[in-house]
């Protein structure tokens, strides 16, 4: 379970692409909602009059996801990064208006990294099917020094745990509701 | 589980992980050379392998020398240090580091990682005893 005054420690702005978490049990699976508008301006040139999500932009909400999922399980102690596409295949266009469940779990956690297997549906469609690997960078890369700050898990991320930590605590025996 | 059974299996796994086909994984192939395996894809094969055979492979029994890599008393610059160099000699007794200690590169080190090397060391947990 989420500790919500700890969850809120980190306060400064990172890019968010994801709108908010439906589902989060530790160490497992989390579900995020990701809703595309026509205000987002790149889709005005991806493409002239035909408007579609770029595929990158899916790993990307995937990655977020899939990445606060593997830095919770370490209380957010390790900087979390993107290492690896293990695999990407996409099913159909997503357009505006569309919202998307992007569903991440944790395949296998180990100190130096963390697999996670997902997919995102719209409604009952599946749209895409995304593996990632993250790695937890102080315990790799041959050595290099990074700043003792945690510049992964800064910013306003964890206002997309709001559903999440402030239900918290849920009464006994209570599930996470989705949607 | 032969040894045939466990090459395929093996086969299988580098496949998935490294975007390879399948007649790219030879025996004698070497995962970043031959394969093109970073640093990662190393973290990916043994969760893979782990998962295929249903065993647990800690990295540094499985990649030996690739462990040091990570240590940064080890390593400085992209080379060995002498400490690091001493591990190697002793995580690796049987290979002829001659010609790598004139110039520890770990680029080097990619030499002592191969399929077979992943074969033996799964034939060895598998049906030792």
């Amino acid at each position: 379970m989420l500790d919500l005054p700890f969850v809120l420690t980190w306060a400064r702005m990172r890019w968010i692409w994801i709108d908010k978490f439906v589902e989060f049990e530790s160490g497992r699976h989390a579900v995020a909602v990701k809703n595309v508008t026509l205000a987002e301006e790149h889709l005005h040139d991806h493409f002239p009059g035909f408007p579609i999500m770029p595929e990158c932009l899916m790993i990307e909400a995937m990655a977020q996801t899939a990445g606060i999922l593997v830095g919770e399980a370490r209380g957010f102690r390790e900087k979390v990064v993107l290492a690896k596409i293990g695999k990407a295949v996409f099913f159909d266009f997503v357009r505006p208006g569309d919202s998307l469940r992007i569903d991440a779990q944790i395949a296998t956690i180990s100190p130096e990294a963390a697999s996670t297997s997902g997919k995102i549906t719209r409604g009952d469609q599946l749209i895409a099917e995304i593996d990632l690997m993250f790695s937890h960078i102080d315990r790799n890369l041959a050595g290099k020094k990074f700043p003792d700050e945690n510049f992964v898990f800064t910013g306003t991320f964890t206002s997309l745990l709001r559903d999440i930590a402030l239900n918290h605590p849920r009464p006994a025996g209570q599930e996470m509701e989705s949607g | 589980m032969d040894r045939d059974e466990i090459f395929q299996k093996v086969q299988a796994v580098l496949v998935d992980a490294l975007g390879v086909d399948d007649d790219e994984v030879t025996s004698d192939a070497t995962l970043m050379g031959d394969l093109g395996a970073e640093s990662i894809d190393f973290l990916d094969i043994v969760f893979r392998l782990e998962k295929s055979f249903g065993i647990k492979v800690p990295r540094e029994e499985l990649f030996p020398a690739e462990s040091l890599l990570n240590n940064a008393e080890l390593v400085s610059n992209g080379k060995l240090t002498a400490q690091g160099l001493a591990e190697l000699r002793q995580r690796v007794p049987h290979t002829d580091l001659s010609g790598f200690e004139k110039n520890p590169d770990i680029s080097k080190l990619a030499d002592l990682f191969t399929v077979n090397a992943i074969v033996t060391y799964i034939d060895g947990r598998l049906n030792a005893a």
